[in-house]
């Protein structure tokens, strides 16, 4: 974390803040700090309140309580065209009737600038697309629109740049080519971006911190990295890549490692990655990443007479499913080096991994909790 | 023979279509070309006296210049006020909106010779004598429906996201609306303007109930037709159809080039 004292000028606040809609809370009780300059996604399926919470930032929604500050200065209740913050909205909403040129002078222009030439010409050049400057939205491609929408927004040096599902009208390549010039157009600008996704993989990509919502609250907020690794809910831990969830009981501890019993197995875990709430019963579900598991390679964590159901080959690993002898299919990629490449549907296999990729967590959650959400639907 | 039909046909249809379409219109032209005397229905030889002097029959340039100045009285009230109603319906949620939507499309239904005689009966029971004012009132009535629905559909089809990115990017909802709605909405509202025109020139029944006196265009044809339409009726018919025809191309042409530019 950067020295706080030294940023807190243009740190975004939210501070309890709500929004319902008649009996449904769409935003419930969110505190939330965004540091200056830093890259923020809120991530989370549709119906989650990231889309509301940044409509509120925008002023386009109005809370119905808590705070929203930028700094010092409360905009809560100001009007979007008194705060400074821009948006790029989901489908770019470029002014049909208005010229490339116009559309990104447009909020210069609002502010009273005379000069916009300079700042606009600047700010084409950034995106790449100066040559256009007098054709009309229509006339371009979504890539160039998107580019565009961008360009309209950072033009006016908002204290907060909002995304609004910035790259969900794209094709894949063209999303992964833009996910990368957006993370440079921000190191570039230095501007504030909280970008709002359903797409974890994009949010992983670009932002230095995550937030995961669900049911308009926080889950786990953290660096792409902390929350993968470390996811501290069911929640987390199925939305962000996959995971396998299996079942278990503390037996006890033995120095900084919890025992935990898995169908008759033992299993260690390292108790800082013990994310249970502590319960009576002691029942936890051990989380173990998919590519974090090695089959017959003896690491001192194993669960063993699993028979392969399924293989399928996919470029740079093979993604093995294993029914475990108590019923539950686990996933396990294996990287396409030769190691997995004699195994085949049927195989009876021991699977194992380092006790320090393993993790707990509430032995009482939903274990499909995040996983049936279709990340692919608004 | 048949494959040729059959690849044909559609473009046979076409034509039969335009050319019953259009025979009336090229009637009016070829006539209005007439060296008629009396009455314009027989074809007695070509002359161009006819378009030299459009004013040469008694009455009828008057009679015109009635009905422009009803048709744009009428059609500056009629978008004003439809557009206004318009935005109402379609930008806000209040009580009665459904029943307002439904009450709008009444004047459209209900037969013009029914409003033509209602209208006269509240004139006449509230002291007005027919004429102009009465006509031009009378012709705002049945536009405004035309207009409300016009432009409401233009209205339903722009992106509410368009006005929220104007607030964002610092417009007040004054400059949003003059920035941002109004030149989109343009387009919907010209045309209605145009409509409401049509309408109110074109308009006999109704006008003939409530101008008294006052003659108009289409009440000077149909008076004249007892004792024969003058062929100067054909010309000025004529200029109003070569006039809109005009207006469209021109139209499009400016909306390709905006395209190609």
């Amino acid at each position: 974390m950067a020295d706080a004292a030294a940023s807190t000028k243009g740190d975004l606040h939210l501070t309890n803040l709500v929004k319902a809609f008649g009996d449904f809370r769409a935003v419930d009780d969110l505190t939330l700090l965004i540091p200056e300059g830093s890259f923020f996604a809120l991530l989370g399926p549709s119906g989650c309140g990231k889309t509301t919470t940044l409509r509120m930032i925008a002023g386009l929604e109005e809370p119905t309580s808590g705070k929203i500050a930028i700094g010092n200065t409360d905009i809560t209740y100001a009007k979007p065209y008194a705060r400074p913050v821009n948006t790029v909205f989901q489908n770019y909403a470029l002014f049909p009737h208005l010229t490339i040129f116009e559309n990104v002078a447009f909020g210069l222009r609002r502010r009273g600038i005379k000069d916009v030439k300079e700042a606009v010409t600047k700010v084409l050049a950034l995106v790449e697309l100066g040559h256009l400057a007098d054709r009309k939205p229509v006339q371009l491609s979504g890539g160039q629109q998107q580019r565009i929408a961008v360009a309209r927004a950072i033009v006016n040096r908002p204290a907060l740049l909002l995304l609004d599902e910035p790259l969900g009208a794209l094709d894949l390549k063209l999303r992964r080519q833009m996910q990368i010039e957006l993370k440079w157009i921000q190191t570039e600008v230095g501007l504030t971006f909280v970008h709002v996704t359903h797409d974890q993989e994009e949010a992983m990509t670009m932002a230095d911190t995550i937030a995961v919502m669900n049911e308009g609250r926080i889950e786990q907020m953290g660096s792409p990295v902390e929350l993968y690794e470390s996811p501290r809910t069911v929640f987390v831990a199925n939305f962000l890549g996959q995971s396998n969830l299996v079942k278990g009981k503390v037996e006890g501890s033995s120095g900084s490692d919890l025992q935990v019993s898995v169908h008759g197995n033992r299993i260690v875990v390292p108790s800082a990655r013990n994310f249970a709430k502590d319960n009576s019963d002691k029942s936890v579900l051990i989380g173990i990443r998919p590519e974090k598991i090695s089959i017959e390679h003896g690491e001192a964590n194993t669960l063993g007479g699993g028979i392969i159901t399924d293989i399928s080959f996919v470029g740079v690993s093979t993604q093995f499913q294993i029914q475990m002898p108590w019923g539950q299919e686990l996933s396990v990629f294996e990287q396409n080096d030769g190691g997995a490449s004699h195994l085949q549907t049927g195989d009876t296999v021991s699977l194992s991994w380092k006790p320090e990729f393993t993790f707990a967590l509430d032995g009482t959650a939903d274990v499909e909790a995040g996983t049936s959400v279709n990340p692919d639907e608004d | 023979m048949k494959r040729w039909l059959s690849k044909n046909l559609i473009k046979i249809y076409a034509f039969a279509a335009f050319v019953y379409l259009f025979i009336p219109i090229a009637y009016t032209m070829a006539f209005s070309f007439n060296n008629a005397g009396k009455s314009n229905l027989t074809w007695r030889g070509f002359t161009l006296k006819n378009w030299q002097n459009p004013c040469g029959a008694p009455e009828v340039c008057s009679a015109l210049g009635n009905s422009l100045k009803i048709g744009f009285i009428a059609t500056l009230i009629a978008t004003a006020l439809g557009t206004m109603i318009a935005f109402a319906l379609g930008r806000h949620r209040f009580r009665g909106r459904s029943t307002v939507n439904l009450l709008i499309f009444l004047p459209m239904a209900t037969p013009e010779i029914v409003l033509g005689a209602s209208l006269l009966a509240m004139f006449l029971n509230l002291g007005i004598n027919p004429g102009f004012w009465p006509t031009v009132i009378a012709h705002v009535m049945f536009c405004i429906s035309f207009v409300v629905v016009t432009v409401k559909a233009r209205i339903a089809s722009l992106d509410p996201k368009l006005e929220e990115a104007a607030m964002d990017l610092y417009a007040t909802e004054v400059e949003t609306f003059r920035r941002v709605t109004l030149p989109l909405v343009m387009p919907g509202i010209f045309g209605a303007a145009l409509l409401a025109f049509s309408l109110s020139f074109d308009d006999f029944i109704i006008t003939n109930f409530n101008s008294g006196t006052l003659t108009t265009f289409p009440k000077f044809v149909y008076i004249s037709s007892a004792r024969g339409i003058p062929a100067q009726a054909n010309v000025i018919g004529s200029s109003m159809f070569l006039i809109a025809l005009a207006i469209v191309l021109v139209g499009q042409f400016v909306s390709s080039r905006k395209k190609r530019v």
